[in-house]
């Protein structure tokens, strides 16, 4: 039965994605690594519990690293990519050209036509984006200056592989007709196939424009419709199809549709769904990435390896060695910092998974002998293996050795965009709070559920976006991490003690102020662990009441104090019967007691006698002592 | 040697409205904050809406020795909340009058800051009374409480100090609240001068 088999496949690769990752992070090796480890395991090599099929496995898994370019675009404003187009060009252009000479001057040498040395020396100039920004992101490195470079170069990487596909063919070595065989991935099928250059122009400016003015126009009234449904299911279901949509009309004109998906995320990145698209992608692309990380493991070739254990060690040591040297002298030359520079240099020095794709591409093509391209691709698979276990070298081993000069400087490399205080629910309550935090200058990230009023407040230029609050993934991406403050404003009782709990659970920095609408609520507020709780009606009826007792001919510092003194007994007289609600006949009595308390506090004020607060101001026991001669204080 | 049973507790009422813009206060605090037995209590911080709680306030009192005013001089006497809170927390019959022991004994001292230099605070100047004159109502509510009111610490021209300058009151600040502590300051000797910190050396014992 297809469905058995398919289901003990999925069975395999989850079960080694379960057991390994976690042991692996407990070692401090990262999940990058814990992936791998588990695909050697379970692959032809090791368990032999996946054989062949691994290979599909990781062109279908590919598509994690095309929805990780979609979020990370998300959270690259256009303005942020215009700035970083010096280090894009710059950076990742000279690594890719140095690199490419320097292993294309190598393999010349070994003997090599220069067709064949060149299209070693591309293929082998690229890095591996979902390695490295996993790894990246994994240690919260990805906003640092080394972060940042790095992620510029494989941008441009990505840009290069284009033209690299369509320079193979012109490669090859010998022109045994024109060999146009189908790759699983690109070339095949293509709309622009048979056009001349600049129809074939024409139609990528075209779909490129497109996807932008999609981006900019058609996307978010869609999302907002989609979102009016209140259905989440179907909101997940419209990201993904947006993301699949781009994906296959990038492969039909023969982009890389990573690439397609990173410019929609740029331009959905100032969208009010950014924060529940991240949501809403992150678990397919965290899960694609780890199928596409366990089939890179099971794809090491350990027959070729055997055959020649020491070719491949020298080719693997060459490899890392040429890029660490290239991505060094790189980053002198840009002036980043020698702790930047080595986390830059180690981060980048491996092949990438473009190389399995464009090698075969390669020998599809006459360019490259099997030969040699087995070897390689087996080469390019190591380095990429030894990539997380290289940067935990360089963590422990190099850092604490030359790196510590820079150390204190190394902090403030972290740049940090997020706002202090989040406000889940953004009605009445809500928008008053976020409105007096905005007038003292206090940034604010606003979560609400409700499309139309999202729409609304961002025209009027608040940071305001759409998705509910008690969802642990959304609140992580509103960067709750970083914030001090959450208030919860939103309506109902019920969502928000989930909030509640959920934001204790994970974000345990946050100061949690939560709107309650009675008593009863008050008490499961209190329990739950929120220490600041504000009934909603209390100031408001406490000030109706300061109205009516000057009406009725009450000095209107007398109503304000009373109440004053009201409501600081009635505070207190919450916090202390929440403990003995419980107990249902205590709780009356104790309830009657603060009650009576409270009563006398009020009457006492009336009547003037010694127990009230303002004391101070009243001269009954002065008269008594002094008589009619104030002797001493007025 | 002073034992731990000598010691004094020391509370420090502070009051200054806009401490965000304080440029001599705010560092002078830091000098005493971490102080053992010296309890600081930020009245415009505990009580932004001017609701002193009274029995609170009192129980700190019977709890300390001495007892510190530290506020700025805003038109010749203390910042508002410190008049409300005399108003409320010395109560006759606790504070005062027949029944009202509570305070007696214990020590009260002004430490203050005036913008205008020290000569502008004599009969010929442009202030025409002396910072202690100034000081005379709570210097009285002192006396009708039977607490021993000791010459001001005051800071004088705040405009015109040098941050060095600042901090050497501080550390004055500082040598003498540990001094009070440990029951180590020359009270007799206190009284020879008009400010407590005109020499700071010759009243604190060895």
């Amino acid at each position: 039965m297809y469905g058995e088999s398919f289901f003990f496949q999925a069975f395999v690769y989850l079960a080694a994605a379960v057991i390994s990752v976690p042991v692996a992070k407990r070692l401090g090796l990262g999940s990058v690594l814990g992936y791998l480890i588990a695909g050697f395991v379970i692959g032809p090599y090791g368990f032999k519990l996946i054989g062949a099929e691994g290979q599909d496995v990781m062109h279908f898994a590919e598509f994690g690293v095309v929805m990780m370019l979609f979020l990370i675009g998300l959270e690259l404003q256009p303005s942020l990519l215009w700035r970083m187009r010096g280090p894009i060009l710059g950076l990742g252009g000279l690594q890719v050209c140095l690199t490419t000479i320097i292993i294309a001057a190598i393999a010349l040498a070994f003997g090599l036509p220069f067709q064949t040395s060149l299209a070693i020396g591309m293929i082998l100039s690229l890095s591996s984006t979902a390695i490295v920004l996993q790894t990246l992101n994994e240690k919260g490195l990805m906003k640092t200056d080394a972060g940042q470079s790095a992620f510029s170069v494989l941008l441009f990487q990505d840009i290069a592989v284009i033209p690299m596909l369509a320079v193979l063919p012109l490669l090859a070595v010998r022109t045994v007709g024109a060999v146009k065989e189908t790759s699983a991935t690109h070339a095949g099928n293509l709309w622009v196939e048979g056009l001349p250059g600049w129809g074939k122009a024409l139609v990528i400016v075209c779909v490129i424009g497109s996807i932008i003015a999609g981006g900019l126009f058609l996307v978010r009234p869609f999302f907002r419709t989609v979102a009016r449904t209140r259905l989440r299911e179907l909101f997940t279901a419209a990201a993904l199809l947006l993301i699949i949509g781009i994906a296959l009309l990038m492969s039909k004109i023969g982009l890389s549709p990573a690439l397609g998906t990173f410019l929609a995320g740029v331009v959905l990145a100032n969208s009010e769904y950014r924060h529940e698209l991240e949501g809403d992608i992150e678990p397919f692309k965290g899960l694609l990435l780890g199928l596409f990380f366990i089939s890179v493991g099971a794809s090491v070739d350990f027959g070729v390896i055997s055959s020649n254990p020491a070719r491949i060690a020298l080719i693997v040591a060459g490899l890392i060695l040429i890029k660490l040297v290239v991505l060094l002298l790189l980053g002198r030359i840009f002036k980043m910092g020698t702790d930047q520079n080595m986390l830059f240099a180690f981060a980048l020095a491996q092949g990438g998974e473009f190389a399995f794709v464009l090698f075969s591409f390669a020998v599809q093509n006459h360019v490259i002998k099997d030969t040699f391209a087995n070897p390689l691709i087996s080469a390019v698979v190591l380095s990429m293996a030894l990539t997380p276990l290289l940067m935990i070298m360089n963590e422990k081993i190099i850092q604490p050795w030359f790196g510590t000069r820079e150390q204190e400087r190394g902090e403030a490399d972290v740049i940090d965009e997020k706002n202090q205080v989040i406000i889940a629910g953004f009605g009445n309550f809500g928008s008053i709070v976020g409105r007096l935090l905005k007038a003292n200058d206090v940034g604010i990230t606003v979560l609400d559920i409700d499309s139309d009023k999202v729409e609304l407040l961002r025209k009027l230029g608040l940071k305001v976006f759409y998705g509910n609050a008690s969802r642990h993934d959304l609140l992580h991406a509103a960067g709750a991490q970083e914030a001090k403050a959450m208030i919860i404003a939103v309506h109902n009782h019920e969502e928000t003690l989930q909030i509640v709990h959920v934001a204790k659970k994970h974000f345990p920095n946050l100061a949690i102020f939560a709107r309650s609408t009675g008593r009863t609520q008050t008490y499961e507020l209190l329990d739950a662990g929120v220490d600041h709780v504000y009934r909603e009606t209390l100031d408001t009826s406490l000030r109706a009441g300061i109205d009516v007792l000057r009406v009725l001919g009450f000095r209107s510092y007398h109503a304000h104090r009373a109440t004053k003194t009201f409501r600081h007994h009635d505070e207190e007289s919450v916090r202390e019967l929440r403990h003995l609600r419980h107990d249902k006949k205590m709780y009356i009595s104790r309830a009657r007691e603060r009650i009576e308390d409270l009563e006398q506090l009020l009457l006492s004020e009336l009547h003037e006698t010694d127990e009230h607060l303002d004391a101070g101001w009243d001269t009954t026991s002065m008269i008594q002592e002094f008589g009619n001669i104030p002797e001493k204080k007025e | 040697m002073d034992t731990k049973q000598d010691r004094k507790n020391i509370l420090i009422l502070f009051a200054h409205p806009a401490l965000q813009k304080s440029r001599v206060n705010r560092r002078l605090i830091r000098y005493v904050s971490d102080i053992d037995g010296v309890t600081i209590h930020d009245l415009y911080e505990a009580y932004p809406d001017f609701h002193i709680h009274v029995k609170h306030e009192q129980n700190l009192l019977l709890n300390n020795d001495i007892i510190v005013f530290h506020h700025p001089v805003f038109w010749f006497s203390t910042p508002a909340i410190l008049k409300e809170w005399q108003d409320l927390v010395l109560v006759h019959g606790w504070a005062y009058g027949k029944e009202g022991k509570a305070l007696r004994g214990k020590k009260l001292l002004s430490v203050i800051s005036t913008g205008g230099r020290e000569s502008l605070y004599s009969k010929d100047g442009y202030n025409r009374y002396t910072i202690g004159e100034f000081l005379r109502p709570i210097e009285q509510t002192a006396y009708v409480c039977g607490m021993d009111y000791l010459p001001p610490f005051v800071v004088h021209g705040t405009h015109m100090l040098k941050d060095e300058e600042i901090a050497r009151h501080g550390e004055d600040y500082r040598k003498i609240i540990t001094a009070m502590r440990d029951g180590k300051l020359d009270f007799g000797a206190t009284r020879r001068f008009p400010r407590l910190n005109a020499d700071v050396e010759s009243i604190i014992m060895k």
